[in-house]
């Protein structure tokens, strides 16, 4: 075998058993789930959900969605993130990280049940990372969403970096009609709406 | 500390005409290139606590009233880092098609029979060396839509995180000297230096007697490079 990274390969159509069992009905406990609420909750409640558009415009049935994000405070449960153990604010459960497939919602959306993230440094405004896999995505694609409701995000460094009109395909409005407060993020694999994507 | 960068002499591109599904489904802008903060340099944490008894031994974790059928394997490797750093504790996930070539999954339609003992699915986490390890039956070749008369060679799915999102990695492992690779658009959209990193080695010394034959399958994730805190965050 020659050295260097291992190449990706498509997740393919039939990852559901194996990634995301619970969610599809197959006999095998999850690892992670797309309701990323932890019962010592402080924070705001939010649900993150959308579609993810091929470049005909149809509907992707077979996607699986990660996503990764701080708690409410900023802070990431990773070791990397030191504030971690400030054990003056809860969350100390939040593991922020969640997977969703596409394939058993009615309209093929995938749905998230998250607390709202707070700013993760003084930079940046808070963020969800998204990547995104399905069959025909050899390679797996990253990109984030920002929240159309914070102030900050007319300073944030990665939004600024992204040209003007394409900005929007990052952020995703808020809707409290339902009584929780969704945010609404579709994903545009290709086409005028084409999603940015970054090169993490 | 900082991630290396993806590999694109490793990874497919996006879009691979042989591979018809990537037209549609592939992005077509350039990627934005973006600053590594917290947000990549940070992934979420799987430990042993994740694991069931069986997780990580597919020819038991399926079974109903015997064994599932098919040619036992052991499939084992080291998790490392480009600079040969093992990495320890990564959880490590894998799916595939029973022998017979057939998924357990709902909307699999090809007309090869399931196994009521086998499921498919399975995971572990490296140890401290970074080895990973795990028992199964060899998945068979299954037919696909993308061309006519087209096969998908012999594979096992992989996923794994690493130590941050940025080092995520879902691939498919494959066997050696198998035909139908010369012949498959998904191996193939891999650029060609890279290809042999996707086919494990059959390796006697991994080999069990009377029991299963042995695999190696090493696997390389995104390095590490330090760099000067010029703004610390
Ligand atoms: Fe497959």
């Amino acid at each position: 075998m020659s050295k260097g990274q291992t190449p990706s390969q498509t997740v393919g159509p039939f990852f559901a058993y194996g990634l995301t069992p619970q969610q599809y009905g197959y006999p095998l406990a999850g690892i992670t789930s797309s309701d990323l609420r932890t019962p010592e909750i402080a924070g705001e409640l939010i649900r993150i959900e959308g579609r993810v558009f091929d470049g005909k415009g149809d509907v992707v049935g077979d996607a699986m969605i990660e996503i990764w994000q701080a708690d409410p405070q900023g802070r990431y449960a990773h070791p990397a993130d030191s504030r971690g153990g400030n054990v003056a604010f809860p969350n100390i459960a939040f593991r922020g990280f969640g997977r969703c497939g596409t394939g058993t919602d009615a309209e093929n959306r995938f749905v998230f049940e998250t607390l709202k993230p707070g700013a993760v440094d003084d930079d940046q405004a808070p963020h969800v990372n998204v990547i995104v896999f399905m069959r025909g995505l050899l390679s797996h694609l990253y990109t984030r969403i920002y929240f159309a409701d914070e102030a900050a995000n007319a300073g944030d460094p990665v939004l600024q970096s992204v040209p003007a009109e394409r900005r929007d395909t990052l952020i995703a409005a808020a809707d409290d009609s339902s009584g929780v407060v969704v945010y609404r993020f579709d994903i545009h694999m290709q086409g005028d709406k084409e999603t940015v994507f970054f090169d993490v | 500390m900082t991630f290396t960068p993806r590999d694109w002499r490793a990874h497919p591109p996006v879009i691979a005409p042989g591979y018809k599904s990537t037209r549609l489904r592939g992005a077509t802008k350039p990627l934005i290139p973006i600053r590594q903060s917290l947000s990549e340099l940070t992934g979420p944490v799987f430990g042993h606590d994740c694991l069931g008894p069986l997780d990580n031994d597919l020819t038991k974790n399926g079974r109903k009233e015997g064994e599932p059928l098919g040619e036992r394997i052991l499939v084992a490797g080291k998790v490392v880092d480009e600079a040969g750093r093992p990495q320890p504790n990564m959880l490590v996930e894998i799916w595939q098609a029973n022998a017979a070539g057939r998924y357990v999954h709902k909307t699999d339609r090809h007309d090869a029979p399931l196994d009521p003992n086998f499921f498919g699915g399975g995971r572990c986490v490296s140890d401290d060396e970074g080895f990973y390890r795990f028992y199964s039956v060899k998945p068979g070749a299954y037919p696909w839509g993308n061309h006519e008369n087209a096969w998908r060679p012999n594979h096992i799915h992989f996923s794994l995180f690493g130590p941050s999102i940025a080092t995520r990695l879902v691939t498919q492992m494959y066997f050696p000297g198998d035909p139908l690779l010369a012949l498959d658009p998904i191996f193939l959209a891999t650029p060609e230096p890279a290809r042999d990193r996707l086919v494990c080695a059959f390796d006697l010394s991994l080999t069990e007697a009377d029991f299963a034959l042995g695999y190696r399958f090493d696997i390389v994730l995104r390095g590490t490079l330090a760099t000067p805190m010029e703004d610390k965050r």
